[in-house]
């Protein structure tokens, strides 16, 4: 995975709370096979809409959402992180996210930063007309008005996404002992490799 | 390892510990495990994803060895291979990408993959126990929530999401907090008629579908001993249904002879060191479980379900229930919106209830055992008039071929059931076998969810031989009436 120190760009302040799994990626782009491409779905019923604020050019290729509570509700799908991964974002920025989502999202590298309402308000305002800056090393996000506001991040989190390791790879990190109790399984438990059929 | 029996260990453990503790490979200070996975089950929906976050970062499956790939849910359950034998297209453009996607993903993985027209292809959960791939004492993992299942020969089996099935083919581990257990104790004798369905039917109608959240269920007592071990794969598969992650049923003679010669099961001197293993893990006398829950079998009545949770349960002989019946305000309403959604009215008589669809099949009831409940049922009877679709769906090749040798076959044939060839068919709206919307399916799946047979569609869960009474009588029936 890639590694993130900071989120730095345009942010689309889409403002609405509780923005479910449905609405991020509808539940007809489930049957693919790839997390790749997702993005021509994502926030389909919004983007219905004219006027949207996903598809105004002044924020072609923003890396950040500005949400509004309880961001990700809904059912369990990964396709959500998969579908704002393949959009570009890199960070989501709101007052509260369902846990499940804020799981996924970590799992794919996605920022999620939890603000008061009051600074989601104003950056809301800021990144009409400008870049937001998001600081994972110092928790904190700032803009170019001297606004300065520090989010807290569970550090196992902020240390994956920094240096770049996912579940995997951390869990890889420990082979050594995978190893060695695979060593153990084939003297004690010889039948436990298939008799190839 | 081998010391994991009652002689050594101090402390009497469950069946459940054993197999945990056997399976520990490293631990977190806040208490999540690295667990070993000895089994890993794949299919078409939910791996694809997963193949692809390998590839993308560059990764291998540690252990091909202990995977074994199957395409069940998508494919649909018609003729697979034309009179000259050439493979014959899938119309649903996305499910061909599915299953296409598997068939190249598995080789190039290096997993062995039985496909679509092979004889030994299934659903997974049926084609694991009988390639003697799943074994006793292992932890077996799929994407699919009836991985369950496998608790019936004794295996620590539950299902996982996509990324956790990345994790498994890259780590073969996964992180895991231990779970809390809960015995499910059912003595006495079965009544005529009654099922290891109605069994399991009954334990969650008792439970609640939420009722073994949290838990890892091990049912015992003399019903689940004297069970055969295709009963306990059915009663285990619906653990989910009833919330608990895994069942389990402590592997025994019979599990042991189920077993034994399996393709895929150990041979020789290993096989007789695997039998010595496997009867170290029964629970110590002493264990105690977190919960204990009790029935009496011979309360049991042939069972099915009225609403759209697997807890909504009444015996064939009772009644729709009344929604304010239920103490649970929450529950009032639930019931409520479940009886408008299955177009039934308090009061109604469960065997009053017309239906048009049948189907025996799923990683339920599919195995050779429920298709001979079935025929028996439908021997020299036909399938009521008002029947639109009776399927009958094998749970592997190597089912429909036992079926077939017993003339299983003929006998729905002649009755007229559709003879189909393997997969998940009915059970999922995925393929092409579904319910109509507002049109009512007695079926021997393990979800009667809204939409789970097709959007509106009415399900009615029962075992196979009420399934075939309802076949033959073209309404929900008490199959003791027709098993004189
Ligand atoms: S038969 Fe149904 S429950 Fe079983 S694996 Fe297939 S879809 Fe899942």
């Amino acid at each position: 995975m890639k590694a993130v120190n900071k989120v730095d760009g345009r942010a689309i302040p889409l403002g609405l709370k509780n923005v479910d799994t449905d609405v991020i990626i509808p539940a007809h782009y489930l049957k693919t096979i790839s997390r790749i491409g997702l993005g021509k779905g994502a926030f389909e019923t919004i983007r219905a809409q004219p006027g949207n604020v996903f598809d105004d050019p002044e924020y072609t290729g923003a890396p950040i959402i500005i949400a509004g509570d309880n961001f990700g509700c809904g059912s369990s799908r990964e396709h959500a992180a998969w579908a704002l991964n393949d959009m570009g974002v890199e960070a989501v920025i709101a007052p509260s996210f369902s846990d499940i989502f804020s799981g996924n999202a970590f799992k794919n590298g996605i920022v999620t930063v939890v603000l008061p309402q009051e600074a989601v308000d104003r950056l809301l305002e800021v990144a009409k007309t400008d870049p937001i800056h998001i600081d994972l090393e110092n928790k904190v996000v700032t803009t170019p008005y001297q606004d300065r506001f520090a989010f807290e991040i569970d550090d196992f989190r902020r240390n994956c996404l920094m240096n770049g390791l996912d579940e995997i790879g951390l869990t890889l990190a420990n082979a050594d002992r995978i190893t060695a109790h695979e060593r153990t399984l084939a003297q004690t438990q010889p039948w436990l490799v298939p008799v190839a059929a | 390892m081998l010391d994991s029996g009652s002689s050594m260990a101090t402390k009497p453990r469950t069946l459940y510990d054993k197999i945990w503790d056997a399976h520990v490979v490293d631990q977190r200070d806040d208490g999540t495990c690295l667990i070993y996975i000895d089994r890993h089950l794949v299919h078409e929906v939910t791996s694809p994803q997963a193949f692809e976050g390998l590839r993308v970062a560059g990764r291998k499956v540690r252990r091909p060895d202990l995977t074994l790939a199957v395409p069940d849910h998508n494919l649909p359950t018609t003729a697979r291979v034309d009179a000259e034998g050439n493979r014959l297209p899938i119309a649903d453009v996305e499910s061909a990408q599915q299953l296409a996607a598997l068939e190249t993903n598995a080789p190039s993985f290096g997993i062995k993959y039985i496909g679509a027209t092979d004889r030994e292809q299934g659903i997974v959960h049926v084609v694991g126990p009988e390639q003697g791939f799943s074994l006793p004492g292992t932890t077996i993992v799929c994407g699919d929530s009836h991985t369950a299942c496998h608790g019936g020969i004794g295996a620590l089996a539950f299902g996982i999401g996509t990324s956790e099935v990345e994790h498994v083919l890259a780590t073969q581990t996964l992180q895991l907090k231990q779970s809390k257990t809960m015995e499910i104790r059912v003595e006495g004798t079965l009544g005529f008629g009654v099922s290891p369905k109605d069994v399991i039917l009954a334990i969650i109608g008792k439970i609640g579908a939420a009722g073994g959240t949290g838990y890892v269920i091990e049912y015992t007592g003399s019903v689940f001993r004297d069970m055969s071990v295709e009963g306990r794969l059915t009663v285990s598969n619906m653990s989910i249904e009833g919330g608990a992650r895994a069942g389990l049923v402590a592997p025994d003679d019979k599990t042991f002879a189920y077993l034994k010669g399996r393709p895929m099961a150990p041979k020789g001197e290993q096989w007789d060191q695997a039998v010595a293993y496997w009867r170290s893990l029964a629970t110590d006398p002493g264990a105690t479980y977190d919960k204990v829950v009790t029935l009496d079998a011979a309360e049991i009545a042939p069972s099915l379900t009225w609403g759209t949770s697997p807890e909504d349960v009444v015996p064939i002989t009772g009644l729709v229930p009344d929604p304010k019946s239920f103490a649970d305000p929450s529950k009032q309403a639930a019931a409520q919106k479940s009886l408008d959604y299955m177009g039934l009215v308090p009061g109604q008589k469960m065997q009053d209830i017309e239906v048009q669809h049948i189907f025996i099949g799923s990683c339920t009831n599919s195995r050779i055992e429920d298709l001979r409940a079935a025929a028996a049922v439908a021997k020299g009877r036909k399938v009521a008039a008002n029947i639109k679709q009776a399927l009958v769906v094998p749970g592997s090749g190597l089912v429909k071929a036992q079926a077939e040798s017993e003339g299983l076959d003929k006998i729905f044939i002649d009755a007229g059931f559709e003879w189909r060839e393997p997969g998940c068919s009915m059970c999922l709206a995925m393929n092409p076998d579904k319910v109509p919307s507002g049109e009512r399916c007695a079926s021997t799946s393990n979800r009667n969810f809204v939409g789970r047979q097709g959007p509106g569609a009415r399900t009615h869960l029962v075992s196979p031989a009420m399934a075939a009474a309802a076949a033959v009588t073209g309404r929900l029936t008490d199959v003791r009436e027709l098993m004189a």
